[in-house]
């Protein structure tokens, strides 16, 4: 069965980067077929849907779990101590960054700024934004990810 | 120098979610002069005559670069909003959107009518997903006011360099965002070929106040190159971190001690990764063009931090979020965060720092775009202002 039917039919080239992104969030990453799907509707070549795919730290080419969590590394977090946040997420899930929980409910990723430096030290767990976080609230913030 | 709202005016006051409270502020008011009295070239000429710069970090005159677009021939013609923020320590313009979606709005409106576009893009970056709703809720809301102006919000999907104009355009049209060759620029063509303007957030929000109360009242402020005022974002060793706008020529001491109380500094870095890095005796420095500024980012060390630390961080940073299209800035990057590791482990060389500066020239004069050009620039500033740091981690020290 077709996986790409399952998307929005796009305008043209300019829709690629958010099908992908739309396959990205119903698949959990951007499956080979989709992209063979994509480039023969779009008449483009695989290569540059998987040039665009690999490109963008929002999609993956790999399976990633249900929820993904971005601990923010960059430099106005770290001087808040996001070193103490990061072992508190592989503590409490027991994975390295770059790694998936085996029952496949989160991965957890470190990202470069995403802009709430004002209350650091940040993170995204998919679309939601966590500030000014202290170990104690990890728990509690990964409990409302089933 | 006091500071004055001008860019955050309607920031606390109005409410993002209703445009009646915008126009009750005085909303498209702007909109409504520029197309009742004005026509496109006045509006450019009045941009130019005002002296604004573009406030995403590169400084080019807001005016010229809408003269171009507007005498590009072409009925195809776009305007882009660049709200893809994502210089390391910079979150005005999150801001900005959170509290004032409106005035970002007809500012465009005023951009399509003095360039002749129909069409705008603001461009969105993937980690503000959450502002998407209310930005769209905006231009629906103000959908009344813009005729034949259209606005579509794109949303990157995770990647520094699409702050790149360039970058930017390429993301747009559904493609890797990698920085271009240039000549030619945007406003002959850019976005699909076509003449194309890109402006940041903030630049943006300076127009409709320029278009009712005029050129000359915007540029009796600031300094003789910087125009106007800057919304800054200070983050790191400071007891009050946040948005702050202050008239450009301002001193560094006032935002950082005054405003955000920061305490025994050791540096600041302003513009972030691939910003200029200050020692606490330039704490006099006046933030405008002619000295530091970039976007504004503002990230305070105090006295605990390690120089060395903070330059390999920072160089990790940008080795990342290189596109890669370039020799120099791709393989750069690289060697010079291989360098400084070396350093952070007390492991450097003499050479090593001949090296890096060897390397930082290089950079600077053969990277394709803005991200190789300026990476240099913290271990420049760093090696300058702290030379003794790098001396003191050469191996056998």
């Amino acid at each position: 069965m077709s996986q790409q039917g399952t998307l929005t039919q796009p305008r043209g080239r300019e829709d690629l980067v958010g099908l992908l992104k739309e396959a990205q969030s119903k698949f959990g990453y951007v499956p080979e077929e989709v992209m063979a799907e994509l480039a023969e509707s779009l008449e483009i070549p695989i290569n540059e849907v998987y040039g665009v795919a690999s490109f963008y730290s929002f999609l993956s080419i790999k399976p990633v779990g249900r929820n993904v969590i971005r601990v923010c590394q960059s430099l106005p977090c770290y001087l808040k101590n996001s070193q103490l946040i990061i072992e508190t997420v592989e503590e409490e899930l027991g994975i390295k960054p770059g790694e998936t929980t085996p029952d496949g409910r989160f991965s957890f990723q470190l990202t470069n700024c995403i802009g709430l430096c004002d209350q650091a030290p940040a993170m995204m767990i998919n679309n939601d934004a966590h500030v000014d976080l202290t170990p104690e609230k990890i728990s509690q913030i990964l409990k409302s990810y089933p | 120098m006091p500071q004055q709202r001008i860019v955050l005016k309607n920031c606390g006051v109005i409410d993002p979610r209703d445009i009646k409270t915008y126009v009750k502020k005085g909303g498209f008011k702007a909109l409504a002069k520029v197309r009742e009295e004005m026509t496109p070239e006045d509006v450019t000429n009045e941009i130019k005559a005002s002296g604004l710069r573009g406030r995403g970090g590169a400084g080019f005159p807001c005016g010229i670069k809408w003269e171009g677009a507007r005498k590009s021939p072409g009925d195809e013609k776009y305007v882009i909003c660049n709200a893809d923020e994502g210089e390391v320590g910079t979150f005005k313009d999150r801001y900005i959107l959170e509290r004032d979606p409106f005035t970002l709005v007809e500012a465009m409106a005023i951009a399509g009518y003095a360039i002749g576009a129909k069409q705008g893009y603001i461009y969105l970056r993937a980690e503000y997903h959450h502002l998407f709703d209310l930005l769209q809720d905006a231009v629906n809301q103000a959908r009344q006011y813009l005729n034949n102006f259209s606005i579509e919000i794109r949303e990157g999907a995770g990647a520094y360099i699409c702050g790149e104009e360039s970058a930017l355009m390429d993301s747009i049209e559904g493609k890797r965002g990698e920085a271009r060759y240039r000549p030619p620029f945007p406003t002959t063509a850019g976005l699909w070929g076509k003449p194309t303007i890109i402006n940041n957030v903030e630049t943006l929000m300076n127009i409709p106040q320029i278009m009712l109360n005029g050129a000359d009242w915007f540029s009796q402020m600031g300094t003789e190159r910087s125009k106007g005022t800057k919304v800054f974002s200070v983050s790191g060793d400071v007891e009050n971190p946040g948005v702050y706008e202050l008239v450009l020529g301002s001193p560094l001491r006032e935002l950082v001690e005054e405003l955000a109380l920061a305490k025994n500094i050791k540096m600041i870095q302003i513009g972030g990764a691939t910003g200029r890095i200050l020692p606490y005796e330039k704490i006099d420095t006046p933030l405008a063009f002619e000295a530091v500024l970039g976007a504004g980012a503002v990230t305070v060390y105090n006295a605990s931090r390690d120089v060395i630390d903070i330059v390999y961080r920072t160089m990790e940073f940008l080795a990342e979020e290189s596109c890669g299209k370039c020799t120099p800035c791709r393989q750069g990057t690289e060697v010079m965060v291989e360098i400084l590791e070396r350093f952070n482990q007390g492991e450097g060389s003499k050479k090593e720092i001949k090296d890096l500066e060897d390397l930082s020239s290089a950079m600077m004069l053969s990277s394709l775009c803005g991200l190789g050009q300026a990476a240099p620039n913290a271990i420049i500033d760093t090696l300058q202002h702290f030379r003794d740091a790098y001396e003191s981690r050469v191996a056998g020290n």
